[in-house]
């Protein structure tokens, strides 16, 4: 698996998610559970929306003194025994891998969750170099054994159904009893969990990622709710972190202050199963526990969005929940955006990452309501971020011609007050006509597009400048 | 360093010259220092903040709610009884992997039916009893350190996962946590790890169904000690 994006064919892509049936089964459990379970466990805490507050803060300060954190990360690491790499791009952190898995002699790698690991294509990367990368979440061992990217970042395999997991087990699997049930969610846990155990027990090496790096202490921190990123690494001699630059965070309270709304926006749990604070090799006097530490600290491109406005898109947490609230995510999946990050956190970042070249369709993917940022935890202006994209797309003569012939003739209208409430007027009064028996379309000329999906409503009453306008009569009255 | 010094020194320049300054600046690097010098508090829940009794109330309450299982005993004394009624009650071997910890290691195993043996798990344990730090009740989480007394690997590798936890060590909030790791271990200093632990594994990667025991504990149980 490669990060070879195709976010330059999100229409095509999009247009092939939205035809296929099971696609749309399991994208069915997104668009529910998501929503009540974060709804439900902020309710629970009056204090939520001050953390929210809280964490923002946080990031934005760890942001504006991020050279001075990283160089205090590093030295509690190096003091603790670990070895810090840096990496200015994904080719650099790949071969800092790559060399220690080789000194380590490592044949087998387990791997617990990374959104780092799947930017860099790492898994390609070992693999070229006879080295078995072994994905232990259950959602990224799925993935992996379809050749996929994940197409959620915190669930992998959210774009899938039970019957295509099943047979995924049935022809990988081929050493367990053909007649075996898998029929049951439980039984595919249960059989993943037999399999993966023995793949812990025997890595050389074990590769996770890092939800935070505390400058404090040097302590990378993993959350996670399956156990996958301790036995990856308490198990084997070596433990790799890879993390990119905007991880670090101050302090130990500073983690504790997002990790307060972290699970809550991410899956709706107060707090996830683990979260582990790993900081540097085994004690000599340790029971147990990794002879070598290393942290990769990858930059990407991120070092040059300081100072831009989309500096506030390096506090992203990845929760999650702007994909999870996403009304275009809940259309289209995950896959459809064509890199690592889908969804309003990913139509941001993509751009910055590879370019709005290759991904400048992901900010037009967007209706602009507001659900992504009025859910974020460090509340990143993501329609906002958005705009600035379509705005640079623009600027930069990429945008197609029928958008910018379109927005030619809309803005000869909206030059032209007079003519554009005469030409709206007509346009609702005839379509509300047209419409008035059922109050919406099941097909309209030249909006194919849209009517394929769903119907377009009926307009009902005057035009918003009309509406408007009586409005604020009524008001003054 | 795999990388020489070229991409660690680039890449502190770019974050510098994006941020428009020179790394110098005294009120900057003195805003970071005191910071991680003062390591402040931020804002802790009013639930975090009760007092010890109502606070071992909602630790217990918050763990169950994450499908942990809590038994309470008066003594350290009382734990390995309350072990053998558990493992009773759950059908389960009278056989424990216990941490090598000097205070479980005082418990009277002797009078219980129990087979035991004291180290790290290499895999082959069903069932592990570990001495957790502390615990934390706002969310009914456990905190367990690494060390020679008490590895982490009990608190992965066998299907069902106990720990004991004396009400004493039982905080309000993360915070209070680590004001107690920072008087063990020192300012700055941590040992190798720190797991916390709320509820058994899980995962709900297959349709979004919530299955426990994916590749840690199937089952938690929490022993608090009043004493």
């Amino acid at each position: 698996m490669t990060a070879q994006p195709t976010s330059p064919q999100f229409k095509q892509n999009a247009t092939r998610a939205l035809a296929d049936a099971q696609l749309q089964r399991a994208l069915g459990n997104v668009r529910q559970g998501f929503i009540e379970k974060r709804a439900a466990v902020a309710a629970k805490l009056p204090e939520f929306e001050a953390l929210r507050d809280s964490a923002r803060d946080i990031k934005n300060h760890a942001l504006e003194h991020l050279d001075i954190y990283l160089e205090s990360y590093e030295k509690k690491v190096t003091e603790a025994g670990g070895h810090v790499h840096w990496a200015r791009d994904a080719r650099e952190a790949r071969e800092a891998i790559l060399a220690i898995c080789r000194k380590a002699g490592a044949k087998t790698v387990t791997k617990g969750k990374s959104m780092i690991s799947e930017e860099i294509g790492l898994n390609a990367a070992l693999e070229d170099a006879s080295i078995t990368p072994v994905e232990t979440d259950l959602g990224e061992y799925i993935i992996q054994l379809r050749n996929e990217m994940p197409s959620h970042i915190i669930a992998p395999a959210v774009h899938l159904n039970a019957t295509q997991v099943e047979s995924d087990f049935r022809r990988v699997h081929n050493h367990l009893d053909a007649a075996r049930d898998l029929s049951e969610p439980v039984q595919l846990l249960g059989e993943a969990r037999a399999v993966l155990r023995e793949r812990f027990l025997a890595a050389d090496v074990g590769i996770t990622g890092a939800n935070f790096l505390i400058a404090e202490t040097g302590t990378s921190v993993i959350v996670t709710n399956e156990g996958n990123g301790d036995l990856t690494q308490i198990l084997p001699r070596v433990h790799i972190v890879i993390a990119s630059i905007e991880k670090v965070v101050p302090t130990l309270d500073d983690a504790a202050q997002i990790l307060r709304v972290l699970a809550r926006s991410a899956t709706g749990q107060e707090m996830s199963v683990y979260t582990t604070f790993s900081t540097g090799p085994r004690r000599p006097e340790d029971a147990d526990g990794p002879d070598e530490y290393h942290v990769v600290i990858l930059d990407n491109g991120r070092s040059s969005m300081l100072g831009t406005a989309f500096q506030d898109m390096l506090r992203c947490i990845r929760c999650g929940a702007c994909m999870n609230h996403c009304p275009v995510y809940h259309a289209v999946g995950g896959h459809a955006y064509g890199w690592v990050y889908p969804g309003p956190m990913g139509a941001v970042l993509t751009p910055s990452l590879i370019g709005v070249d290759k991904a400048g369709h992901l900010p037009n993917a967007s209706t602009f309501c507001g659900r992504c940022e009025s859910v974020c935890p460090v509340r990143i202006p993501l329609p906002k971020l958005m705009r600035h994209w379509r705005e640079r797309e623009f600027e930069r003569h990429l945008s197609p011609a029928t958008v910018r012939s379109g927005l030619a003739f809309w803005g000869f209208f909206a030059r032209r007050p007079a003519l554009y409430r005469l030409a709206t007027r007509v346009a609702m009064a005839g379509l509300g006509w047209l419409g008035r028996d059922k109050g919406k379309f099941a097909s309209l000329p030249l909006a194919g597009n849209w009517t394929d999906y769903r119907d377009f409503p009926a307009p009902q009453g005057g035009t918003f400048q009309s509406q408007w306008k009586q409005r604020r009569q009524g008001a003054a009255k | 360093m795999s990388n020489g010094l070229g991409a660690r020194e680039e890449i502190l320049r770019t974050i510098r010259r994006s941020l428009g300054v020179n790394g110098q600046e005294r009120p900057r690097v003195d805003g970071a220092r005191d910071r991680l010098e003062r390591s402040p508090k931020g804002l802790v829940p009013e639930r975090g903040q009760l007092p010890p009794a109502e606070r071992v109330a909602l630790f217990r309450a918050q763990a169950e709610a994450s499908f942990a299982t809590v038994d309470e005993v008066d003594t350290a004394a009382d734990v390995p009884a309350s072990v053998a009624d558990y493992l009773r009650r759950n059908n389960l071997p009278a056989r424990v992997r216990l941490a090598p910890d000097p205070r479980i290691a005082a418990m009277p195993w002797g009078q219980t039916a129990l087979e035991t043996s004291s180290g790290r798990s290499d895999g082959g344990d069903l069932i592990a009893v570990n001495h957790a730090f502390g615990g934390v009740a706002e969310t009914g989480t456990l905190a367990l350190v690494s060390g020679p007394d008490t590895p982490t690997t009990l608190n992965f590798l066998p299907d069902y996962a106990i720990a004991v936890v004396s009400a004493k060590d039982i905080e309000g909030a993360y915070e209070q946590l680590w004001d107690r790791i920072r008087q063990r271990y020192g300012k700055g200093q941590m040992p190798r790890t720190v797991n916390w632990v709320t509820g058994p594994s899980r995962s709900g990667d297959i349709e979004q169904t919530l299955l426990l025991g994916a590749h840690g504990p199937r089952s938690v149980h929490i022993v608090v000690v009043r004493d």
